[in-house]
């Protein structure tokens, strides 16, 4: 039987719509929307005034800190201003607004299609190449990739797992990824596996993927180090502590411990993938695939869009919104943002866009709890969400801290579960993120 | 001897030996509190609303007796006579305080800001203010869940069902600032009480530009600065597009609510500009005012702006 | 955009869980059991289970919208449930008006007094059930013998299982003769209360609870495994004065309880680990009074007392986290 996590988890219906629909490249916006913030850490900083001409590639803003990342223009035109925009996380956030005229790319980025094998980079170079191509990670958390691959000096890593999971039902842009780029893909593994300085990856695969696994099986059975290994359906497998559970049998201790720490390093396929084109094609992060989905959509498809495209102009191509669209979602259905409207710009971490029909996307309304455990069955990481949400809505984050509130991942596995309803994670979000500021009032203190 | 007398003598003895134990007990790990602390927390209201900075109305009137001087040390709950008593039994004097009322500052109601979502998560503001900019344009003004109303140990403060905002019944508020606290957005602010409860402030903390604060709210202050120039005693500033009224400096001359062009500036408790001031009727209304005083402000407002 | 959007955070779909569908299939998993005792005990058994469904609906419902002016809570089907099982701990042939006593204990002291479903600390069924017992012990304590289907309070009655054993360890080694058939007992046809007629029907219906994923094993499975145990080490030490764990297992409300009414979610324990030791809390406890008490049966009061232990087995018993290293 195939590896899962030991702890929790839960089957959402997996509603691939899109699988079988081929890549295709989203057309070019007419203004495109680079919001500073599209990762986690500091924004970056504009270097791009209002009037200046950009071409495809160019970096219109810089990292703000090590832990941040360059932002690259993904078309060509002029800058038309610096101001704030709607992004995915609900509110207003200074962003780049460019023009697009034309489509010319800065020379030096190679557009062909052919297999670029070799890589003769030194390691320091690759890594320098990762970090100004303003690669992130790609499944949705936006960590900056080349902090991930610079572990502290103490850990000794061991293993590269590449996620290729992809548990969220509805999404399926890796899954088409992985079909159509395979050869690129195992060329990333390899050229981050010399970053690494080791000479073991895992790409772990969910077995409702067997074209995938058995694609790449067929690819890497000629290439030592890179193994594929299929995995149990079971969400949320594509959490990062979860998949390296799975696939080692290693249990990430509780934060502040970082996956280094058990000798893993986890990067999701899509990142592998930028990373080929980063490192061997001189491409920045400038496109990603986007799965456009829903059950209401006419053709639930999978876009390559340069970043900074509407969401809009993605749902005309998947054959428009619905009427009975009651939920406009970032990502996927567990953990994707909700998004205000339809002019938000597809960033960095926008693995899908999903369309809810109002008859699923209202909650229903929130009973007493019955005190069933489901909850605590669900929660992946052996918590009780039920207590930590009791403890935040009396606001006593003593409770909640004492309880391992910080080791939640926000999965949703347990809201999902609960059958009265409960909003039990957006109690324990709010409790999270106060925890999490007396948490670091206290180590500032000390 | 009869089993009536057998019981009586047991109960009898066993409760007078049991008492003997507990005078005993007593005596010996009696705790020593100053008398004093007793009779202040007798002053004090006993809501425990912590707004005095201390864990509840007990340990304020331990601190009372501990320092050396009444500085820092106000039960903003109590009038000022109750902390005169207060001083008097510490005997430190005790500045004469200014009273204060909650001010709900945001004009957001269901006709000024359209809904543009539907919010269904918890109902908490602190949550839903974490979460998104919220059901309307407007991403700073009130959410509308009511944790104010939750954090009132007075039922001083409201949601009213019709404009969606709360709304402070300032006869019963003591401003103890709870509310100012709980509200995750920072809109609710401790305002001087002034004279028959009159108060001038912007109700609105929108910090968004102009155009996009206007499409938002129709009464958001689009920072035009209009009522900076307008007002006679620099009492308002401009900072983030958002114009803000020094109460300290505020004479209450309403020069500026003429002058907003967004009808954001709020002027409460004044009579009608045209009636005489004098007239003995205008005055009665204002420092008795209505059950929820401040509903009627926004059409106060707008009668301001007509004459 | 024409539509107003929700917007709440994710996740942002549901399994479609709720709390209706968990208690209607508690409901069919008691059927099998309530279509035995109408086959064992006819008419009276079918009059006693309607009136108390029937009370216990009309006294939430009267709570609920006159006392408390809430809406109905009537259609989330645990008043049934309480119904049922207040009926199916009492013996057949128990004039109404007791019954109706007992559901308004059951649902008004047992639940609605502590805010209604999810908020009692007792199972109100067993509340109702122990009120009646201390208040009505002649009614409560006489059950009827099988098979009289048209009969109601003027049925015969006779012995339990449970008074025999408790017999034989009085000494009484005639009893010993009495004692049906371990059969009999799996199968129902033994004297006893409603719903603990048949083994058999109480095992469907476990396995209904399972299948449908209402209740996990842990809280059913260390019951039984305990009082097995512990009824098994007193017949190894003297098999003359105590008689097989199987009775035991077999015999009294002991599946019932184990299968129904441990199970509560309300009031039982939020992690595996906590209902482990609910479970070998109850066995050790209905044990110690079987043998020890001067009730035959020791189900409910077991069941009663580690209800108000939960909320501690709850402190005590956190689930294993994830990454947690022991020290």
């Amino acid at each position: 039987m195939a590896n899962t996590f030991k702890i929790g988890g839960v089957h959402p219906e997996p509603n691939k719509l899109s699988a079988g629909s081929r890549i295709v490249n989203a057309p070019l916006p007419k203004q495109a929307v680079f919001p500073l913030s599209q990762h986690i850490g500091a924004p970056a900083v504009p270097c791009v005034s209002k009037g200046d001409s950009v071409l495809v590639g160019t970096r219109i803003a810089d990292a703000g800190g090590f832990m941040s990342a360059p932002i690259h223009s993904s078309v060509s035109g002029k800058v038309a201003k610096i101001d704030t925009v709607l992004d995915a996380s609900g509110f207003r956030k200074p962003a780049i607004f460019i023009d697009v005229e034309g489509d010319s790319w800065e020379p030096g980025i190679d557009r062909t299609d052919t297999l670029s094998l070799l890589c003769s980079l030194t390691q320091q170079e690759v890594l320098d190449c990762i970090r100004e191509a303003g690669i992130v990670g790609m499944g949705g958390a936006c960590f900056p990739t080349h902090v991930k691959l610079s572990p502290p000096k103490d850990c000794r890593i061991d293993v590269l797992i590449v996620n290729a999971v992809e548990c969220e039902p509805y999404l399926t842009a890796d899954h088409r990824l992985m079909l159509e780029h395979p050869d690129e893909i195992i060329v990333g593994v390899r050229i981050l596996l010399k970053v690494l300085g080791i000479d073991r990856a895992v790409i772990g695969i969910e077995e409702n993927k067997p074209d995938a696994i058995q694609l790449l099986r067929s690819k890497t059975s000629m290439v030592s180090g890179i193994e594929i290994m299929p995995l149990r359906m079971k969400y949320p497998q594509g959490g990062e502590k979860q998949l390296i559970e799975a696939v080692t049998g290693r249990q990430v201790p509780p934060p502040p411990a970082l996956p280094a720490n058990v000798g893993c390093v986890v990067q999701n396929v899509g990142t592998v993938f930028a990373v080929y084109e980063a490192v061997q094609k001189r491409k920045p992060l400038i496109e990603r695939i986007v799965t456009v989905t829903g059950k209401g959509v006419k053709n639930p498809c999978n876009l390559r869009v340069r970043l900074g495209t509407p969401v809009s102009q993605l749902i005309e191509m998947a054959g428009g919104m619905p009427e009975d669209t009651g939920k406009l979602i970032s990502g996927g259905p567990m953990m994707g943002r909700p998004l205000l409207d339809d002019s938000v710009p597809v960033v960095k971490g926008t693995s899908g866009i999903l369309m809810i029909p109002e008859s699923e996307a209202a909650r229903l309304e929130e009973r007493n709890c019955i005190r069933c455990a489901k909850c605590v069955q669900a929660c992946p990481m052996g918590l009780e969400p039920y207590l930590l949400a009791t403890a935040s809505a009396a606001q006593d984050w003593e409770c909640a801290e004492e309880n391992w509130i910080m080791s939640c991942i926000e999965c949703g596995c347990c809201q999902s579960t609960c059958p009265s309803r409960r909003p039990l994670l957006d109690w324990v979000r709010l409790a999270k993120n106060r925890v999490g500021g007396i948490i670091r009032a206290r180590n500032a203190k000390k | 001897m009869s089993p009536i007398l057998t019981a009586i003598l047991v109960l009898g003895i066993t409760g007078l030996v049991l008492g003997l134990v507990l005078f005993a007990v007593a005596r010996k790990f009696a705790v020593k509190t100053d008398p004093r602390v007793g009779q202040i927390t007798e002053l004090l209201p006993g809501a425990n609303c912590g707004g005095c900075g201390f864990p509840g109305c007990a340990a304020f009137a331990e601190a009372c007796v501990k320092q050396d001087s009444m500085d820092g040390l106000k039960c903003s709950v109590c009038k000022s006579e109750v902390m005169q008593q207060i001083a008097a039994i510490t005997g430190h004097a005790v500045e004469e305080g200014v009273p204060m009322v909650a001010v709900v500052r945001c004009n957001g109601s269901c006709d000024n800001r359209q809904r543009v979502n539907r919010y269904d998560g918890a109902r908490s503001c602190a949550i839903a203010a974490m979460q998104t900019g919220g059901e309307t344009g407007c991403f700073f003004g009130c959410v509308g869940c009511g944790d104010c109303v939750g954090a009132c140990r007075f039922d001083a403060i409201h949601m009213d069902p019709e404009i969606g905002l709360p709304v402070v019944a300032q006869d019963k508020c003591t401003a103890c600032g709870a509310c100012t606290k709980a509200c995750p957005r920072g809109i609710i602010e401790l305002r001087n009480r002034n004279k028959m409860d009159r108060r001038v402030y912007v109700g609105c903390v929108n910090r968004d530009k102009g155009p996009v604060a206007k499409k938002a709210c129709a009464v958001a202050c689009i920072g035009c600065g209009k009522c900076v120039k307008a007002c006679p005693f620099e009492a308002i500033t401009l900072e983030n597009n958002l114009a803000y009224i020094d109460f300290g400096k505020c004479r209450l001359c309403r020069k500026c609510v003429d002058e907003c062009p967004q009808h954001s500036i709020v002027a409460v408790n004044f009579p009608p500009k045209k009636a005489p001031q004098a007239s003995p009727a205008a005055p009665e209304s204002a420092t008795r005012p209505a059950p929820t005083p401040e509903q009627p402000e926004p059409e106060k407002v707008s009668v301001e702006q007509k004459s | 955009m024409a539509q107003k959007l929700f917007i709440s955070t994710s996740p942002h779909v549901h399994c479609g869980d709720t709390i209706e569908r968990n208690m209607y299939w508690v409901i069919a998993a008691l059927m099998p059991a309530l279509i035995a005792s109408f086959i064992v005990f006819g008419l009276g058994a079918l009059a006693v289970t309607v009136t108390s469904v029937l009370s216990c609906l009309f006294f939430e419902w009267f709570i609920t919208r006159v006392f408390l002016k809430r809406s109905s809570t009537l259609a989330d089907g645990s008043a049934v449930i309480t119904g049922i099982l207040l009926a199916f701990n009492m013996p057949s042939n128990i004039p109404l008006y007791v019954i109706v006593m007992g559901a308004l204990v059951a649902i008004g002291i047992g639940k609605m007094a502590f805010g209604g479903l999810g908020n009692n600390p007792f199972n109100p069924a067993l509340v109702g059930r122990v009120f009646l017992l201390i208040s009505f012990p002649a009614v409560m304590t006489s059950w009827p013998e099988p098979h009289q289907l048209t009969a109601y309070t003027d049925a015969v009655t006779g012995a339990t299982p449970l008074n025999l054993i408790g017999q034989i360890a009085g000494g009484n080694a005639a009893a010993l003769d009495q004692l049906p058939s371990l059969g009999t007992l799996f199968m129902g046809g033994v004297g006893g209360c409603i719903g603990e007629v048949s083994v058999l029907a109480l095992l469907i219906g476990l396995c209904i609870l399972l299948w449908r994923k209402v209740i996990t094993w842990h809280i059913p499975v260390s019951i039984l495994a305990t009082v097995a145990v512990l009824t098994g080490i007193m017949w190894l030490i003297n098999p003359v004065l105590y008689v097989n764990p199987l009775y035991h297992l077999c015999s009294g409300g002991l599946m019932l309880g184990a299968i129904f009414m441990a199970t509560d979610y309300v009031t039982s324990p939020m992690t595996a680990k906590g209902m482990v030791w609910y479970g070998i809390g109850i066995g050790f406890l209905t044990v110690i009074i079987r043998f020890f008490g001067s009730y035959p049966e020791g189900m409910s009061f077991a069941i009663l007392i580690m209800n108000a232990v939960t909320p501690l087995i709850n402190n005590w018993c956190k689930p294993k986290r994830f990454g947690e290293v022991k020290k």
